[in-house]
C-alpha cells in the first residue's frame, strides 16, 4: 500500500515538472532569462577585467570567489567527515580489542 | 495537442531530465536497498546537473572561452554560469557519495544489512540505546555518539 | 575485498601512465586560464592519478606517491591557500578575496589573473587531498573490517 502511494508520488512528481516545462523559455533561447542580465556582464568583462579567455574560470575564481571559496570548504568538509567517521573508529576499536582480549 | 508537440520537439532534453529525475526519485523512495537509494541520489544529481547545462545553451553559440573572431557579443558565447555552478556540483557530489558511503560501512558493520527493512525491524527491536542482543553489544561500542548513555555498557 | 594482485602487465601499465596524467593534470590546472580546465578538474585528474596507483599497485606499494596521512592536511593546504590568497589582498586595503590589492608591483589586470591562478591552485589541492582522503578512509575500514571477520572465523555470511 505504501509503496503504491509511494509510485504515485512519484507520477505526481512527474506530472508536476513536464507541466513546469510549458513555462520554461524556449530551448537555446539567447534571450532567455537565465542568460541575460549577469551572464551577459560576465561575458563582456571578464577578458578585459582579469585578462583570461575562459570565463568560466574568472566567474568561478574572481566573480564568484567567495562561492568558490564556499564550495572547496565544502568538498574538505566532506573528507573530514569521512575522516572522523571511519579513521577515529579504528583507534576506539583498537582499544576495545584491548580490553577484550 | 498543438501546444504538446510543440513542447516534445522544442524541448526534450528538458524532458529527458525529467525521466532521469524520475529514475532517481525511484530509486531513492522505492528501493529497499540503501546502496541503491545511494545510486538514485546520484542519478538525481546528474539529472539536476543536465537541467542545468542544458538551460545555459544559447543556439549557435560556442564554449565560453574568449576568441578574437567572436568578440565580447553575449550572444557568441554560452552562458557561464551554469557551467561554473556544475563544475562545483559535481565535486560537492562525489564528496557527498563519499560522506554516504562512509555512513553505509558504518550501519552495515553494525546491523550487518543495509536492507531498510530488516534495519527498521532491528532498530524497533532495541529501543532507545538499550542492546537487545549479546553480538549487538559487542559491536555498539564501535559506533557511538547517537547514545550518550553507552558508557555504562562496556 | 579487493586484494591486488601482483600482475607484471598492469604494474608496468600504470607505471608508464601515471606521469602522464599527473602531467595532463598539471596542465589543466595551469592551462585553466585559456581553455577548458581549472582547479577542480586539475584536481580530480591528480587524485585519480593516486587513485590508480592505489588500486592497481596496492596501498602499501602506492605509499610512496601519496602518503595517506596527508590525504587531509593535503586539502587544508588547499583552503589555507585559498584564504590566504583573500587575506593577502586585504593587507593591501582591499576587501577579502578583490585580487587587485595583491602585494605584487603589477597592473590591476594581471594581479587578478595571477590571482585566479593561485586560488585554483588551492582548489585543486583541497580536491586531491579529499579525494585520496575519502577513498583511502572507505578502503581502509573495509579491509580492517574483512581482518577482523576473518580473525573471528567468519561468524556472519553476507547474502
Amino acid at each position: 500500500m505504501g509503496r503504491v502511494l509511494a509510485f504515485l508520488v512519484i507520477v505526481a512528481v512527474g506530472v508536476v515538472l513536464v507541466y513546469a516545462g510549458f513555462g520554461l523559455p524556449a530551448f537555446g533561447d539567447p534571450n532567455a532569462p537565465a542568460s541575460t542580465h549577469v551572464s551577459d556582464a560576465y561575458i563582456e568583462h571578464a577578458y578585459h577585467d582579469a585578462h583570461t579567455p575562459n570565463f568560466v574560470t574568472v566567474m568561478i575564481a574572481d566573480y564568484r570567489s567567495f562561492d568558490t571559496l564556499g564550495e572547496s570548504i565544502v568538498v574538505f568538509t566532506a573528507g573530514l567527515a569521512c575522516f572522523l567517521l571511519l579513521r577515529s573508529e579504528r583507534r576506539r576499536k583498537r582499544q576495545g580489542g584491548g580490553q577484550q582480549t | 495537442m498543438d501546444g504538446f508537440e510543440v513542447f516534445f520537439v522544442e524541448k526534450w532534453p528538458y524532458l529527458a531530465t525529467v525521466l532521469m529525475i524520475l529514475i532517481g526519485l525511484y530509486g531513492m523512495v522505492l528501493k529497499r536497498n540503501l546502496v541503491k537509494k545511494l545510486i538514485g541520489m546520484n542519478i538525481f544529481q546528474g539529472a539536476i546537473i543536465l537541467f542545468f547545462i542544458i538551460h545555459g545553451w544559447k543556439r549557435g553559440a560556442t564554449v565560453p572561452v574568449y576568441d578574437e573572431a567572436f568578440g565580447d557579443l553575449p550572444a557568441n558565447y554560452v552562458n557561464p554560469i551554469p557551467h561554473g555552478l556544475m563544475l562545483t556540483a559535481i565535486v560537492v557530489s562525489v564528496a557527498t557519495t563519499g560522506v554516504a558511503l562512509a555512513l553505509l560501512s558504518l550501519i552495515y558493520k553494525r546491523f550487518g544489512t543495509l536492507e531498510e527493512d530488516e534495519l527498521l525491524r532491528e532498530l524497533r527491536a532495541e529501543p532507545a540505546g538499550a542492546p537487545s542482543s549479546g553480538e549487538m553489544a559487542s559491536q555498539r561500542e564501535d559506533v557511538e555518539g547517537a547514545e550518550p548513555d553507552d558508557g555504562g555498557q562496556r | 575485498m579487493i586484494r591486488p594482485k601482483e600482475t607484471i602487465i598492469t604494474d608496468h601499465v600504470v607505471r608508464v601512465m601515471v606521469p602522464f596524467i599527473q602531467i595532463f593534470a598539471f596542465y589543466v590546472i595551469f592551462h585553466g586560464h585559456y581553455s577548458p580546465g581549472g582547479g577542480f578538474q586539475g584536481g580530480a585528474l591528480l587524485a585519480g592519478s593516486v587513485l590508480l596507483q592505489r588500486v592497481v599497485l596496492g596501498a602499501e606499494r602506492s605509499q610512496i606517491g601519496f602518503p595517506t596521512r596527508l590525504g587531509i592536511p593535503f586539502g587544508a593546504l588547499g583552503i589555507l591557500i585559498y584564504a590566504g590568497v583573500g587575506f593577502l589582498a586585504m593587507l593591501d586595503g582591499g576587501n577579502y578575496l578583490q585580487y587587485d590589492h595583491l602585494p605584487f608591483g603589477m597592473t590591476p589586470v594581471y594581479l587578478r589573473n595571477t590571482g585566479i591562478l593561485l586560488v585554483e591552485i588551492g582548489v585543486a589541492f583541497a580536491v586531491t587531498g579529499t579525494l585520496v582522503s575519502i577513498y583511502d578512509d572507505l578502503v581502509n575500514f573495509e579491509r580492517r573490517d574483512d581482518q577482523a571477520e576473518m580473525h573471528s572465523a567468519g561468524s556472519r555470511e553476507d547474502a
